[in-house]
């Protein structure tokens, strides 16, 4: 390990941290318009980790404490790592070469089942009830996310990051190829906020329903482990897919002969642009645009529709490369 | 293996609910497999207080029996109370309380459709609607001076006149309205994760509607064509044909659902768009109270020795009044209220059993339930006036059923 990829491993997960939360404000913000509130300012979701962090942190009588407890650490700890699999822009990812896609699936599998362990822990009959919708709702989407994973695979031959991020797939694919490419683009935002527990899939945590189901015993440090988790896997995400679909540089859009510390400011800033349209596509007009689907309904939407578009995506990639 | 078997308990306090009540449900994966309904969480005792204040002063505690329709029991209470004093009340001030009534009853309508719609977690609905209610209000305070509990009905009459220049602000809402009522009948009945929600949720059939005693739109979906503005017509709706709106009249057939329940409340904001055209452009001439003078008033309501029960189509279902002047007293010596929600809340139990889990804030919803009407204390008297304590009341009980049973010669 060299001491550029230490450095990248401090600094990327406070700079995870602080624009997971500032994308969430900006998201808090947006949705707040798009339904003619004028909203919390941007710095909202700032207070309320601190204030979540001053506040006691209370266990359950009958919970399980040490599964209870440990559990918002996993589930902040994978958010962290996950992070550091994810190319930011130009730059190399820091654990790049340590493990690639299929361990960035197993991340983001790893919080949810983070999750529904805790609320299953936590003795609550609404968190039981959550959890169990968790993981039902993690067994349909996970397929189509699988198969969008293994359409890359058949097209790059490699399930490396960096390589798909420093040649643009469209580039790579042909006519047939690239329109499978699109279908699973479309499989993989409507996984997207079944992922990250946002409507209309925020069924394990539904407020009206189950009184936020999983996190509904959860308070104080704990319960800022799991917001602060929950914001870094949106803007994870949301990278993810800029990475995976959209890694054009400016600099080859536009022609631009930048070197050095511009260069690199200037990718940087796209790079969060993209990722910023991503997030409000994908997250903040779908979970302002529907209501909650009960429980069978989404298993029916991932295992049936989103299943088909992912894997007709799949077949015409395999057919067109 | 044996399934295992969560006991969910919701409320008394609980997101879905705005109102204290408990619905205690046993459930198995997401169904449901056991439930009981526990009421009684909010006490106030406004009937006890009524009976101990005189009868205009009852009028204006009636309307903060509801937090919500803050005319329903007022409208109720006047209208049993002149039929009690028999006195009626002037033409205008009748169009005057028929146009308020249903303005009431739109509002109460949009609210409930964003109440329901934030309950599947659907809040950009919640807050177009609410924006859209929001002219409706305006134009109760421009009647009326106040935005909710409006004291502006009267026994006997109104106390505030729509003036000409009202006029043209109402008919601006009412064209509004038709084409809000539009736009949300577009929204919830072509939507199709509402109707993916709502179909076949809470399916209340006729039979089980009409054993059930539901009222109100919760019947009305289910196919019973009951309504008290046609059934007892008062006031201006004695003028007016109005009928009931039951699903199969619009689409031909009553499946009573929550689906159909969402399109009876909004095809009722259109017959009440047409009612108040109606009144408005009718409106007749004459004075707004039949007996002016409050002292006049108090004075004959002490002469008076009656009894009457009312009754006013309210935008949740039928509240009744009952209302008896002993000639002794300038209030009502008893004041007994049924408000809708009794009965309603009564469809849950059955409704809730084998649902799922996903189901319960829709079901609890669609009756719209107003915790604060339908709980208070019964106060009994004996032939001295004096209340009857609850050991007394059941050793009378228990004597009267003996003497039936003596009476009637019924053996054990």
């Amino acid at each position: 390990m060299t001491p550029e990829t230490l450095v990248y491993a401090f600094t990327f997960p406070v700079l995870g941290v602080f624009l997971g939360l500032v994308y969430k404000g900006i998201d808090r913000r947006f949705s707040a318009r798009l339904t003619s509130r004028i909203g919390p300012p941007i710095r909202q979701p700032f207070w309320d980790v601190g204030k979540l962090l001053l506040k006691e942190t209370v266990v359950p009588e009958n919970a399980i404490a040490w599964i209870f407890n440990a559990m918002p650490i996993v589930s902040f700890a994978a958010s962290m790592t996950l992070l550091l699999y994810i190319p930011f822009g130009v730059l190399k990812a820091p654990l790049e070469g340590y493990g690639d896609l299929v361990v960035i699936l197993y991340l983001l599998t790893l919080q949810s089942l983070a999750m529904a362990i805790g609320g299953f822990a936590s003795g609550s009959p609404f968190s039981s009830v959550g959890a169990q919708r968790e993981m039902v709702l993690m067994m349909s989407y996970e397929m189509p996310l699988a198969t969008v994973i293994i359409g890359f695979a058949v097209i790059y031959r490699s399930f490396s990051l960096t390589t798909i991020a420093s040649t643009p797939v469209w580039g790579v694919a042909g006519p047939l190829a690239a329109m499978g490419v699109l279908l699973l683009l479309v499989a993989l935002l409507a996984v997207t906020p079944a992922e990250l527990a946002k409507l209309p899939f925020d069924i394990a945590e539904a407020e009206t329903e189950i009184c936020e189901g999983m996190l509904a015993e959860y308070s104080g440090r704990n319960l800022a482990l799991f917001y602060l988790s929950d914001a870094v896997r949106g803007f994870a995400m949301a990278a993810l897919e800029v990475v995976l679909f959209f890694p054009f540089t400016l600099t080859s859009i536009l022609n631009l002969s930048l070197t050095g510390t511009a260069y690199y400011a200037v990718e940087a800033l796209w790079f969060l642009f993209k990722v910023l349209v991503i997030y409000l596509l994908a997250i903040t007009l779908v979970r302002t645009s529907f209501a909650r689907f009960r429980i069978e309904q989404a298993s029916r939407v991932f295992w049936v529709y989103v299943n088909i578009i992912a894997l007709v995506g799949l077949a015409l990639v395999w057919l067109g490369v | 293996m044996a399934k295992t078997q969560y006991y969910v308990p919701v409320g008394p306090i609980h997101p879905a609910l705005k109102e204290p009540i408990r619905v205690e449900a046993k459930v198995e994966g997401e169904k449901i497999v056991e439930v009981d309904v526990k009421r009684g969480f909010a006490h106030r005792g406004i009937e006890y207080m009524g009976m101990k204040r005189n009868a205009i002063q009852t009028l204006y505690l009636s309307e903060r029996i509801c937090g919500i329709c803050s005319i329903s029991h007022p409208y109720a209470f006047v209208v049993t109370a002149e039929k009690a004093l028999g006195i009626e009340a002037p033409p205008r001030a009748q169009y005057i309380r028929t146009i308020i009534g249903e303005l009431e009853r739109i509002h109460s309508h949009i609210l409930w459709l964003g109440v329901v719609a934030h309950e599947m977690g659907f809040d950009s609905l919640l807050f177009w609607t609410w924006k859209g209610r929001e002219r409706l209000l305006d134009i109760l305070e421009l009647l009326t001076g106040n935005r909710i509990n409006y004291s502006v009905f009267m026994i006997g009459g109104v106390r505030r006149d729509i003036k000409e220049s009202h006029i043209k602000a109402i008919k601006d809402m009412i064209s509004y309205y038709r084409t809000f009522n539009q736009e949300m009948k577009d929204v919830f009945l072509s939507d199709p994760v509402y109707k993916a929600r709502t179909r076949g949720v809470a399916q209340l059939s006729k039979k089980m509607a009409l054993e059930l005693n539901a009222v109100g739109p919760v019947a009305r979906a289910a196919g019973v064509r009951m309504d008290i503005r046609q059934d007892i017509p008062y006031d201006a709706y004695a003028d007016i044909d109005v009928r009931a709106v039951v699903p199969q009249d619009i689409v031909g057939e009553a499946r009573g659902d929550a689906y159909d329940i969402t399109m009876v409340r909004l095809y009722e904001i259109d017959q009440s768009l047409d009612i108040i055209e109606y009144c408005i452009d009718e409106l007749p001439e004459g004075k707004l109270m039949a007996i002016p003078n409050y002292v006049a008033l108090l004075a004959k309501i002490r002469r008076t020795q009656g009894e009457a029960i009312g009754a006013h189509e309210a935008p949740r279902g039928e509240v009744i009044h009952y209302l008896k002047f002993d000639g002794k007293m300038d209030g009502p010596s008893v004041w007994k209220v049924i408000a809708p929600s009794y009965n309603n809340i009564n469809t849950w139990a059955p409704l809730l059993l084998g649902a799922e889990v996903a189901d319960i804030p829709i079901v609890v919803a669609y009756i719209d339930p107003c915790m604060c009407c339908n709980d208070r204390i019964a106060v009994v008297r004996d032939e001295d006036g004096r209340i009857i304590d609850p050991a007394t009341l059941h050793r009378k009980a228990v004597e009267k059923t003996r003497k039936l049973r003596e009476e009637l010669g019924v053996r054990e």
